[in-house]
């Protein structure tokens, strides 16, 4: 039979963010895949050798939407390494408490794009909904939905109340009932099983060989957390499972993150109820040692490392940052091996990709006219005269309104 | 002894030439320097004898004349890092691929070789990564000294 590439991406209504797979088939079944990444790369890495390491900090966290609040405590647990700083108990428990949010609302998120990618669109609805409690916890908490803030060197920048306290237990109360009916859907729904199981299949010894990370490798029965194994904050002296499964393909995926949904409702609860007293951040000096540090963290995609090397003055020397989805690329060309074409938006989404993380940024600032900025009323001119122009059609008197914005 | 001191002797074992290249920085995270030429046999040893089975990811670094290249592994069951680092100068910045036993060590690779100029020796053919594919192939934005250039004006009018 003969052999035909489709480029998927790097736009496409399968991907979320731009990045490009050209996949050879055979009929319907995938004989090869070949990954082209980088699209998202935006020069982080030399941007922060630029800029002081608290400036660092904000630039770090905006590497991605959904996991903001993993890279900002993996860069400042690297940077306080090096300085020496003994965070005080209260923020680590502080961090922990942000961190388990975090991967709730991610895996949350992720159940609901698994949904609606095999098209069970209810799924999505009810996830997206529930996500909101996890949300509106954390923007109690820190003021905002995502990039928290919450996160400086040497300790934490908010710190919690009682009352805030009660009302996280509340909305865990909520989140372990909805989790519950998750978990029953999960293994008692035949048709989500059905579509589910035997597709994506990632045997134990290719996550080992691929060096797969986070829930990809654990349903793959590789019992790799970086929380156990190699503990950061509070983890070491909290209780906590690591959920493995064995099904090895997208369905043990989806068990292993609902799984993990009650992991992080048995941690928090933990958390706020042996939350130490005392100060929640030591002052940092802002000349940070010549030395270097490795830093881990479990993110919900999975362990997401970053190397900081100082030199003595207020930047850092180099910043390295290896996100999650970086680490499963390779995975999924195995997954997709002698797969069908229809499986793989699915088989794609089931990794929980998150390219802006994995291509991460070097912003090239060129402050003399070339790549400027324009901001939302220049955009609006810039269309409006551009349709008045090139279709004769004057947007100029319409009136329009967005959620907060407004002219 | 502890787990990291008893690693670092059965390293030195092997490959005496690493006496006195360690650093054990703390629990669980450990440092050794080796030479290039011997990068490949100790990374071997380490992953088959010593299970350091998980490759974390490769750094690379701008070391002045050198450019730098850190290794980070990590055994799954102890959690400990050990990161291997080697050199190789500007004038000659040539690695070898350690794909054959690191798969997952690809696209780190071609991140060095596109961000700093490193050659990786034996790299199988593959797009770049992660500069775009028209950036020019001399020019290394992570290197110390590269600084941006100064973009021509992009015309007023895009269509679309």
């Amino acid at each position: 039979m003969a052999r035909v590439t489709i480029p998927i991406g790097p736009q496409h209504p399968a991907l979320k963010e731009p990045e490009r797979f050209d996949l050879t088939l055979e009929g319907e079944r995938i004989v090869q895949l070949n990954a082209m990444l980088g699209y998202n790369h935006r020069g982080i890495e030399k941007a922060c050798e630029q800029r002081s390491y608290i400036s660092a900090l904000y630039l770090i966290e905006r590497i991605c939407g959904i996991c903001s609040h993993s890279h900002a405590t993996a860069f400042v647990q690297a940077v306080e390494e090096i300085a020496s700083l003994q965070v005080p108990p209260r923020a680590l428990y502080i961090r922990t408490l942000i961190a388990e949010l975090e991967r709730m609302h991610s895996h949350l998120l992720w159940l609901g794009v698994a949904g609606h990618e095999i098209g069970f669109d209810t799924l999505l609805m009810y996830t997206w909904r529930d996500r909101e409690v996890v949300l509106d916890l954390l923007a109690v908490l820190t003021g905002n939905r995502v990039n928290y803030g919450i996160n400086t060197i040497g300790g934490v920048r908010r710190d919690i109340t009682a009352e805030q306290c009660a009302e996280i237990l509340r909305g865990i109360d909520v989140m372990e009932e909805r989790t519950k009916y998750y978990i029953e859907l999960a293994t008692e729904d035949a048709m989500l099983a059905e579509r589910l199981l035997a597709v994506g299949v990632l045997p134990q010894a290719d996550a080992v060989r691929l060096s797969a990370v986070g829930p990809v490798a654990r349903a793959s029965n590789v019992k790799k957390d970086v929380r156990k194994q190699d503990p950061y904050a509070a983890y070491g002296e909290l209780e906590f499972e690591v959920v493995t499964d064995s099904h090895c393909d997208v369905y043990g995926r989806a068990l292993v993150r609902v799984g993990e949904l009650m992991e992080s409702c048995r941690i928090i609860r933990q958390v706020v109820k042996n939350l130490p007293e005392g100060p929640i951040a030591v002052k940092a000096p802002r000349k940070i040692p010549a030395d270097e540090a490795v830093s881990r963290y479990e993110a919900p995609r999975g362990e997401d490392i970053h190397y900081v090397r100082g030199n003595g003055s207020e930047n850092p020397e180099r910043v390295k940052v290896r996100a999650p989805t970086l680490a499963n690329v390779q995975a999924v060309a195995k997954m997709l091996e002698n797969s069908y074409l229809a499986d793989v938006p699915i088989v794609l989404a089931a990794i929980d990709p998150c390219f802006s993380c994995t291509d991460r940024a070097v912003v090239v600032h060129d402050t003399d006219g070339g790549r400027g900025h324009i901001d939302w009323n220049a955009l609006r001119t810039y269309g409006i005269e551009w349709y008045r122009k090139n279709r004769g059609v004057d947007f100029s008197t319409s009136k329009l309104r967005m959620s907060g914005i407004r002219w | 002894m502890t787990k990291e001191e008893d690693i670092q002797q059965q390293i030195v074992t092997r490959l005496p030439v690493t006496e006195g290249k360690f650093r054990v920085q703390r629990a669980r995270r450990m440092w050794v320097e080796v030479p290039r030429e011997l990068l490949i046999q100790l990374l071997e040893f380490v992953k088959e004898e010593l299970k350091f089975t998980d490759f974390c990811t490769l750094t690379g670094l701008d070391d002045g004349e050198n450019l730098g290249f850190l290794y980070h592994l990590a055994q799954e069951h102890s959690g400990i890092v050990l990161n291997i680092r080697t050199k190789a100068p500007k004038s000659d910045p040539v690695i070898p691929t350690i794909t054959s036993f690191f798969p997952a060590a690809e696209i780190p690779e071609r991140e060095v070789k596109d961000l700093l100029g490193a050659s990786v020796e034996g790299l199988a053919p593959g797009p770049r990564y992660p500069l775009p594919d028209e950036w020019p192939f001399n020019e290394h934005p992570l290197l110390k000294n590269w600084k941006p250039q100064k973009e021509a004006a992009k015309p007023e009018e895009h269509n679309g």
